[in-house]
C-alpha cells in the first residue's frame, strides 16, 4: 500500500510538472515573449499550489477518498487544459484571463496532493523516511518531466495529445489506488464512475485531439511557433524549426531566413545599382527591414522612407534580437523614417502638396494581390500616383509573384505597370522556398542595366542579370487585362491561378 | 466550516460558476443598450401643412426667384441660374440641411448616405446630368469613340455586389447557388431580352426605354406596357422562375420602394432596358458612387449657391399674384412667418406638397393619383468590418428573402486597403403594407424599436458582430419616393402635373415617375431655364 501510493506520487509529480510547462509553452506560443509567458505561469502556478497545500489543513476526514477526487479533477482539467486553451484562444474576451484562471485552478489542486498524501502515510512510515521518500519520488518525477516535456512529448505527440496523455495517468492513479486499497472509502462507487468517465473523455481526447487542433490555427504551420500576434490588420506569426525562421502573415509565408537574401537581392539591387545616385529612398511594405538592409548596402543613400501600414510588424522587427540579426538592426537606422500609414493615402497626401519629397528608388515589396483589399495597391491608380513623387530618372520596383505559378497575375502587374505610363523591365529570380518569383521594374525612362553591384552579394549579379531578365517559353509574355479599382482583374487572375497550383 | 469532499465540489463549482460568469461579463460587457438617433424626416413639421394654421408674415423681402425644396431638383435649378449669372435668388429648404433624398451625414468613421447612393453610368440622354458630371469632374474626358472617362475614385469598386443564401455570400446578386437548368434558361432569356431592348428604337426613333423617361418613345405598343404589373408582364412572357421573380422584385424594390407585383411592367422593364451608358475606363453596368453616396453631388450642387440656401424654413404657401408671386414661408425655430416677393418661383417639392402648397388660377393638380412609398434607413457603425462565409465583403450585401434590401458599405471606396471601421447603410422599402399603413407604423414604432429592428436583421447575417455596434441611427423617409404603379407613367395625372404655368414653375423627379437623379436634375435645369426665358434674362 505505501509502495503504491509512493509510485504514486513519481506519477503526480510528473504529471503537475508537464501541466505547468504546457501552461507555459502554449503560453509563449500563443502571446509570444516566453520569458514573461515562463515566469508568469510558472509563479501563478506555486502560489496556487501553496494555496492548495495550505487549504489540506481543513481536511480532516476521509483523506483517501478526498484524494482521490482530487486526482480525478486534476486528471481533467490539467488533461485538457492544452485543448480548451487551443480552442478558445481566438474566442474569448481575455485569453490572460483564462489562461491564469486554469493554471490557478491546477495549481491549488496538485498543491493538494503531497500534503494529503503525507497525512494518508504518516501512520505507516516513520516520518524521517516518509519525508524523505516522498520528496524523493516528487523531484525525480519533475525531472523526468522536464525531460520528457521536450525531448518527447512536443516533437512527437504534441502539446494537446501529451495534456490528454497526462489527465489520463492521474487519473489512472485514482482508479489503481480505488480498486488496490482495501479500506472502506465512502461512495467508493461514486468515485469509480467518475474516474471512468473521465477516463473515457479523456481518451476520446486523445484520440482526436488532431480533430481539436485543427480547430486552432497551429496546425498549419510547420516549425514551431515562436511568436504570434493579431495585430489590427493582420495575424502575425514567427516560426523556427532548426536554422530556419520562417514569417507568416494571415497564414502565407513571407520569407525563410534560409533564402530570404535571394530574394531581397533581385528585389532591391537591380534598381539602386541602375540608379546613379540613390539619394532619397521610399520603401512600400517592407516591415521587416529585410528590403532595407539591402538599401543600406549603397553609401549614397542619405535617407529611406518606409511606408508599412502594421506597425506591429515595424515594432516586432525592430525590437527584437534574432530579428535584428537577420536584418541587420537596419530598421533602428537613422537615415530611417518609418510612416506607419496606408500607403495609398499616404501618397494621396502627398500628391496634394506642393513641397512633396521625390525618390530616386522606390522598392514596393507588398504582401501579394491575393484579396481585394491590397489589390488596390496593385491598380493603375495606385500606380500613376508614384509618378508624383518620382524624378524623371527614378527607378521603382514591385514585387509580382511567380510568373511562372501565376503567370497572367504577373503579367498583368506588369501591363498595369504600363497603362500608369511607365517603362517596363520584368525579371525573376529563383528562391527556393517560394519557387521562381518575378518583379517588375517601372521607371519614365527605359531600364538600363547596372554594369556592376555591390561588393558581398550571394545571388546578384551581372552574370545572374542576364538570366534574370530572360523569360523562357513557360513564363513568356501573355495578354492580360489591367488592373483597376473597379475591377480588379488581378485578384481573379492570382485566385485562379494560385488555386490551380495548390491542387497539384 | 470543514472542508468535505461535498463542500469541496461545491466550492469548486462555485469557483468555475463565478469565473466563467467573469468571461462572460467580459464578452458581453458592452453597454446592451446601443445609442442612435432618428434625426429626420421632419414629419411633425411638414405636417402642420395639413392643419394651414401659421402666423400671418412678420416680415417681408424681396427676390428675382425663389426655389421651394432643396433636393436636387431645386439644387440644379439654383445651380442653373447662378450658371446663368443670376444672384438674387432664394432656396427654401424644409430639413437642416439641403440634398433631399441625396441628403448624407457624416460621424468620426466615415460619411455615409441617408438614401440615394450610386448614379449608373449616364445614358446618352442624360445631357444635363452629362454636363453637371464634367463640371464636377465626374467625367473627366473622352475617348475616340465619344465614351465618357469617369473619375477612377468615383467608380464603384470591386468587388460590386454579393448575394447571401444558404448561409453563404455569393458573388454577384442573380441568384446562383441551386439554380436548375430550366431557370438559367429563363435568366438567359430575360437578360438577352433586356440587352435586346437597350438600343432598340421605337417607330418615332427614340430609344424604347430612356433616361430621363420622358425622352422615351412614345410607341404605343410599348407605352401599354404601363398598363400591366411587372408580375404579370413576367407571368405573361413565360417567365415563371422563383428565383428570376425575387431578383425582378428586389430590383423594383430598390429603385421605386414598390414590389413587382405593383409595378408598372414599363417601369420594371425600363429598370433593366433603360441603362445603356459606357465608359472608356468602366464595364457597362457599373455605377459612380461616393462614401456619401448622392450627397456628395448635393454637396457639389450647393457648394457656389450655399449662401442662397434657407434650411429649417417650411414653406406654407406659394400664392400666384398675377405678375408675381409670393412664397410664405415658417420656421419652426422662431415661430415665425416670412413673405418673400419674387418674380418667379421653382417648386420643387414632390407633387403632394405642391399641390398643398400652391394657390393658382392656372395651377391646379391634386395630388389625385400620386402614391409614394415610405422607407426606413438606418446607418449602423461599426468597430468592425463585417466577414462571412463564401464572397467577399461587397459595396452592396443584400440577403436573399430579407425584408431589408442589404446594406451598402459606407467606406467601400475609400482607397484605403484596411478601414478597422465602418458605416452600413441599410435600406428598407416598407412594403410589407400598404403605402399609408406602413408609415402610420413606422412613426408609431419608438427609436428603440427601429434600433432592435435593424441590428436583429443585421445580428442574422452576421453574429460575429454582436458586441461591435457602436450606434444605429435611423432615417424614416414618409414619403421616400414616387411610386411608378401601374398606369402611373403614362396616365394622365402625370401629364397634366408636368404643365407650367408662369410664374410658377416646377420641378421634381414625382413628374416622371421614378426617383432618379438624372430626372430630378433635369427638370430642375429646365425649370431654372424656363424661368430665365419667362424673366427675359438670356
Amino acid at each position: 500500500m505505501a509502495r503504491l501510493l509512493l509510485v504514486s506520487v513519481f506519477v503526480i509529480a510528473t504529471c503537475g510538472l508537464v501541466y505547468e510547462l504546457i501552461a507555459g509553452t502554449l503560453a509563449s506560443y500563443l502571446l509570444g515573449d516566453s520569458v514573461t509567458q515562463f515566469s508568469t505561469v510558472i509563479g501563478c502556478y506555486l502560489f496556487a499550489m501553496g494555496i492548495g497545500s495550505w487549504l489540506t489543513r481543513y481536511v480532516t476526514r476521509n483523506l483517501l477518498g478526498f484524494f482521490i477526487s482530487v486526482e480525478i479533477l486534476v486528471g481533467l482539467i490539467g488533461g485538457a487544459s492544452a485543448a480548451v486553451l487551443f480552442v478558445l484562444f481566438e474566442h474569448v474576451y481575455s485569453f490572460r484571463l483564462l489562461l491564469y484562471f486554469i493554471v490557478t485552478l491546477i495549481g491549488i489542486l496538485v498543491g493538494f496532493e503531497l500534503p494529503l498524501l503525507l497525512q494518508i502515510l504518516k501512520d505507516r512510515l516513520e516520518f524521517k523516511d516518509l519525508v524523505s521518500k516522498v520528496f524523493s519520488f516528487d523531484y525525480i518525477g519533475a525531472l523526468f518531466a522536464s525531460i520528457l516535456f521536450p525531448m518527447v512529448l512536443v516533437p512527437h505527440l504534441g502539446l494537446v495529445r501529451s495534456g490528454f496523455l497526462f489527465g489520463i495517468l492521474n487519473t489512472l492513479v485514482a482508479l489503481v489506488v480505488l480498486y488496490a486499497i482495501r479500506e472502506e472509502i465512502p461512495a467508493s462507487r461514486m468515485h469509480k464512475l467518475s474516474a471512468v468517465v473521465t477516463l473515457i473523455a479523456l481518451c476520446m481526447g486523445f484520440v482526436w485531439s488532431e480533430k481539436i487542433t485543427t480547430l486552432s490555427e497551429t496546425s498549419t504551420y510547420q516549425g514551431n511557433i515562436i511568436y504570434a500576434r493579431s495585430s489590427p490588420y493582420q495575424r502575425i506569426v514567427l516560426t523556427k524549426q532548426a536554422q530556419d525562421l520562417r514569417l507568416y502573415l494571415n497564414g502565407n509565408l513571407q520569407f525563410s531566413s534560409q533564402d530570404e537574401y535571394r530574394y531581397h537581392e533581385a528585389l532591391v539591387h537591380p534598381v539602386m545599382s541602375a540608379v546613379a545616385s540613390p539619394r532619397r529612398v521610399l520603401i512600400i511594405g517592407g516591415g521587416d527591414g529585410l528590403a532595407l538592409r539591402e538599401v543600406l548596402k549603397y553609401p549614397a543613400v542619405e535617407s529611406v522612407v518606409l511606408v508599412d501600414l502594421d506597425p506591429a510588424m515595424t515594432e516586432l522587427f525592430s525590437g527584437n534580437e534574432m530579428l535584428l540579426a537577420l536584418n541587420q538592426r537596419s530598421l533602428l537606422s537613422p537615415k530611417l523614417t518609418i510612416h506607419n500609414r496606408d500607403a495609398f493615402l499616404w501618397l494621396k497626401e502627398l500628391q496634394a502638396k506642393s513641397d512633396r519629397p521625390r525618390f530616386d528608388a522606390i522598392i514596393i515589396d507588398l504582401p501579394d494581390p491575393s484579396n481585394f483589399s491590397v489589390g488596390k495597391l496593385y491598380s493603375v491608380t495606385f500606380f500613376r500616383l508614384l509618378h508624383t513623387v518620382m524624378e524623371n530618372n527614378s527607378i521603382a520596383v514591385v514585387q509580382s509573384t511567380s510568373p511562372l505559378v501565376a503567370r497572367k497575375s504577373f503579367w498583368c502587374v506588369n501591363k498595369t505597370l504600363e497603362a500608369a505610363g511607365f517603362c517596363t523591365a520584368p525579371y525573376h529570380a529563383y528562391v527556393p522556398s517560394f519557387g521562381e518569383w518575378g518583379y517588375v521594374i517601372a521607371s519614365r525612362q527605359p531600364y538600363r542595366r547596372p554594369e556592376r553591384y555591390p561588393e558581398g552579394l550571394r545571388y546578384v549579379s551581372v552574370e545572374t542579370a542576364n538570366e534574370m531578365f530572360h523569360f523562357p517559353a513557360d513564363m513568356a509574355r501573355v495578354e492580360t487585362k489591367i488592373q483597376h479599382l473597379d475591377n480588379q482583374a488581378l485578384i481573379h487572375y492570382f485566385d485562379d491561378e494560385w488555386s490551380k497550383y495548390l491542387i497539384y | 466550516m470543514t472542508l468535505t469532499r461535498r463542500n469541496f465540489i461545491i466550492g469548486s463549482a462555485a469557483t468555475l460558476c463565478v469565473a466563467g460568469l467573469v468571461e462572460a461579463l467580459g464578452h458581453f460587457g458592452q453597454p446592451k443598450a446601443v445609442p442612435g438617433t432618428i434625426p429626420g424626416a421632419s414629419s411633425a413639421v411638414g405636417h402642420k401643412l395639413r392643419a394651414q394654421s401659421f402666423p400671418a408674415p412678420s416680415r417681408e423681402v424681396e427676390c428675382e426667384v425663389a426655389i421651394v425644396g432643396g433636393g436636387i431638383a431645386g439644387l440644379a435649378a439654383g445651380y442653373h441660374l447662378h450658371r446663368a449669372g443670376l444672384r438674387d435668388f432664394r432656396i427654401l429648404e424644409l430639413e437642416q440641411q439641403p440634398g433631399g433624398n441625396s441628403m448624407s451625414g457624416r460621424n468620426e468613421v466615415s460619411a455615409y448616405p441617408w438614401g440615394a447612393h450610386y448614379v449608373p453610368l449616364l445614358t446618352e440622354e442624360a445631357t444635363e446630368a452629362r454636363r453637371l458630371f464634367e463640371e464636377f469632374g465626374v467625367i473627366t474626358g473622352y475617348d475616340e469613340a465619344g465614351r465618357p472617362r469617369y473619375n477612377e475614385y468615383y467608380l464603384c469598386a470591386d468587388p460590386h455586389e454579393r448575394l447571401y443564401r444558404y448561409g453563404r455570400w455569393q458573388d454577384g446578386l442573380i441568384p446562383a447557388l441551386g439554380v436548375g437548368a430550366e431557370e438559367e434558361a429563363q435568366y438567359k432569356r430575360f437578360f438577352a431580352f433586356m440587352e435586346s431592348l437597350k438600343n432598340r428604337k421605337g417607330r418615332d426613333g427614340k430609344r424604347l426605354f430612356a433616361i430621363p423617361l420622358d425622352e422615351s418613345s412614345q410607341d404605343r405598343e410599348w407605352l401599354a406596357l404601363d398598363n400591366l404589373t411587372m408580375t404579370e408582364w413576367m407571368s405573361r412572357e413565360g417567365y415563371s422562375s422563383p428565383n428570376l421573380h425575387w431578383y425582378v422584385n428586389y430590383c423594383c424594390r430598390d429603385d421605386f420602394g414598390t414590389t413587382s407585383a405593383e409595378t408598372s411592367a414599363w417601369a420594371g422593364v425600363h429598370y433593366f432596358a433603360s441603362r445603356n451608358g459606357v465608359a472608356a475606363n468602366a464595364d457597362a453596368g457599373n455605377v459612380i458612387t461616393w462614401p456619401e453616396g448622392n450627397g456628395w453631388l448635393s454637396g457639389k450642387l450647393a457648394e457656389p449657391i450655399g449662401d442662397k440656401i434657407t434650411t429649417g424654413a417650411l414653406v406654407y404657401a406659394v400664392t400666384d399674384q398675377g405678375d408675381r408671386v409670393t412664397v410664405d414661408y415658417w420656421e419652426p425655430k422662431s415661430q415665425r412667418s416670412t413673405r418673400v416677393n419674387c418674380r418667379a418661383v421653382v417648386v420643387a417639392t414632390p407633387h403632394f406638397v405642391a399641390s398643398r402648397i400652391i394657390r393658382s388660377k392656372t395651377w391646379s393638380f391634386p395630388a389625385e393619383g400620386f402614391s409614394y412609398a415610405p422607407w426606413a434607413v438606418a446607418n449602423i457603425t461599426l468597430s468592425k468590418l463585417p466577414a462571412g462565409k463564401g464572397a467577399p465583403l461587397s459595396w452592396d450585401n443584400v440577403a436573399m428573402n430579407s425584408k431589408l434590401l442589404g446594406y451598402v458599405v459606407a467606406t467601400h471606396q475609400l482607397t484605403e486597403m484596411k478601414p478597422l471601421k465602418t458605416v452600413l447603410t441599410c435600406y428598407w422599402p416598407l412594403t410589407h403594407r400598404t403605402p399609408a399603413e406602413a408609415r402610420a407604423e413606422a412613426l408609431r414604432r419608438s427609436p428603440e424599436e427601429w434600433r432592435r429592428i435593424f441590428l436583429d436583421e443585421l445580428l442574422k447575417l452576421h453574429p460575429e458582430l454582436d458586441g461591435q455596434v457602436e450606434r444605429v441611427d435611423t432615417w424614416l423617409w414618409g414619403h421616400a419616393m414616387i411610386r411608378p404603379a401601374r398606369g402611373f407613367l403614362w396616365g394622365e395625372a402625370r401629364k397634366a402635373a408636368r404643365e407650367q404655368c408662369p410664374p410658377i414653375f416646377t420641378a421634381h423627379s414625382d413628374l416622371s415617375g421614378i426617383s432618379l437623379f438624372e430626372e430630378a436634375c433635369t427638370h430642375g435645369v429646365r425649370a431654372a431655364q424656363n424661368v430665365l426665358a419667362h424673366l427675359g434674362i438670356a
